[in-house]
């Protein structure tokens, strides 16, 4: 291994931007495309998954020393599904309508590569310290994502944000951002401008 | 939980120690997660079954006019086809508990997936007083307005329950028993009329059994 490894701030840095899960690594795909059609179910995601993200970070961190590297990600997966399964049945309890709404997508946060890919890169080789700070700061990073995935999507689509009218009734509301195409359309664009304003800004260190 | 105790190729178990000592963190972990989702599931698991329910039982008066929530009694019937089902006898909240008529969930196949919706009875069964989608997941933009009481259910109200619906094709006639179909979700819209037919169809009878029973 290198003989640097990410401090706890350096961890919590790169997961917002730097090393966005959605813009800069691509993980989490299904629920960035299937439940950004609004704000209220992508902010619930998004709340469900950064529990379930540091909850299993933390754990893994706690037990690093006593895991075979064969057995790894088998103790990974079962903590993971673990805490999936507690978030699916608290939202089924207390947000029973946005639960309904997200339907199979709340149980399939367990394939969320995102999550498992923490519990490789750190958690399971660093402290829980450092492991906390990396799972908040790629929860925040999701969360962003998800939010500005949905927010065009919700504000052009149905001209509201959370539900409240934004736009005038006049709006005609663009479809096809809300149905499932739309999710394609608005990753493609905004990966596109992430990507573009990430050349530039390397563009000009190296010019400076 | 096997696949665990088997080694990884590269390594021999004689190297690693035993199978159990290989394992045990897997098998301990097990049992303590599954520990803890009994322990959430008991919990939750109520109140989860205790949402749907207040979701049916919510909307009662709005499926039957003068229905109080406090008022409704469940009772299972078997359909003409012999399936059970849990309908809902819902009375008004006065001195005599007047009784005004039923509930009827039921489902079946939509455009996408199952569509569940309530249906509003009169007393003995013979109008339709409302419908409510609880669940579906049809085409957003287009299919799911068959959750808009203003633009699809409302239209359902103040049907005959003795005869079929049939979805329009173009201007509704006069007949009374023809319903618009959502544009864009013809299938949708069919699908919702044949899901209310069929439950119909195999409830009414049972419902008015039961209604001459306990009155």
């Amino acid at each position: 291994m290198a003989t640097h490894e990410p401090t706890a701030a350096e961890r919590f840095i790169q997961g917002i931007l730097p090393e966005n899960p959605v813009y800069r690594q691509l993980l989490g795909m299904c629920p960035t495309l299937a439940v950004t059609g609004a704000m209220e179910p992508a902010m619930t995601m998004a709340g469900a998954t950064a529990f379930v993200l540091i909850s299993a970070n933390v754990m893994i961190s706690l037990i690093r020393r006593l895991l075979k590297p064969h057995l790894r990600i088998l103790v990974f997966t079962l903590t993971i599904a673990t805490f999936v399964t507690i978030a699916d049945r608290v939202l089924a309890a207390y947000l029973y309508q946005i639960s309904k709404q997200l339907g199979p997508y709340v149980p399939l946060i367990i394939v969320n590569c995102l999550i498992i890919s923490r519990c490789e890169i750190c958690s399971s080789k660093q402290g829980t310290f450092v492991a906390i700070c990396d799972g908040v700061g790629m929860s925040i990073g999701f969360a962003l994502a998800l939010g500005s995935i949905a927010t065009v999507r919700e504000i052009l689509g149905s001209g509201t944000w959370f539900g409240l009218p934004l736009l005038p009734v006049s709006w005609p509301g663009w479809g096809i951002l809300v149905l499932p195409p739309g999710a394609f359309l608005m990753l493609g664009l905004l990966l596109g401008i992430a990507e573009w304003i990430g050349q530039r800004r390397n563009e000009k260190k190296q010019g400076a | 939980m096997h696949a665990a105790k088997e080694p990884a190729m590269s390594e021999t178990p004689e190297k690693q120690g035993g199978h159990i000592s290989q394992a045990w963190l897997v098998i301990l972990l097990a049992v303590l997660y599954g520990g803890a989702l009994a322990g959430v599931q008991t919990t939750l698991g109520p109140i989860i079954e205790k949402n749907k329910k207040d979701e049916t039982l919510g909307k009662v008066p709005q499926l039957v006019k003068g229905a109080a929530v406090g008022e409704t009694v469940e009772i299972q019937l078997a359909g003409v086809d012999g399936s059970l089902q849990m309908v809902y006898r819902v009375c008004a909240d006065d001195a005599d508990k007047t009784h005004q008529g039923w509930v009827l969930p039921a489902g079946g196949k939509g455009f996408a997936d199952r569509i569940e919706v309530l249906i509003g009875l009169n007393a003995d069964a013979s109008v339709i007083t409302g419908l409510y989608v609880l669940d579906q997941k049809e085409t957003p933009g287009l299919g799911d307005y068959i959750t808009d009481q203003k633009r699809f259910l409302d239209q359902f109200s103040g049907r005959s329950a003795d005869r079929p619906l049939t979805i329009a094709k173009g201007d509704p006639a006069g007949d009374g028993n023809q319903i618009r179909p959502l544009t864009g979700a013809t299938i949708s819209s069919k699908s919702v009329a044949d899901i209310v037919n069929s439950a119909i169809a195999n409830f009414q009878e049972p419902i008015r059994r039961e209604a001459a029973t306990t009155r």
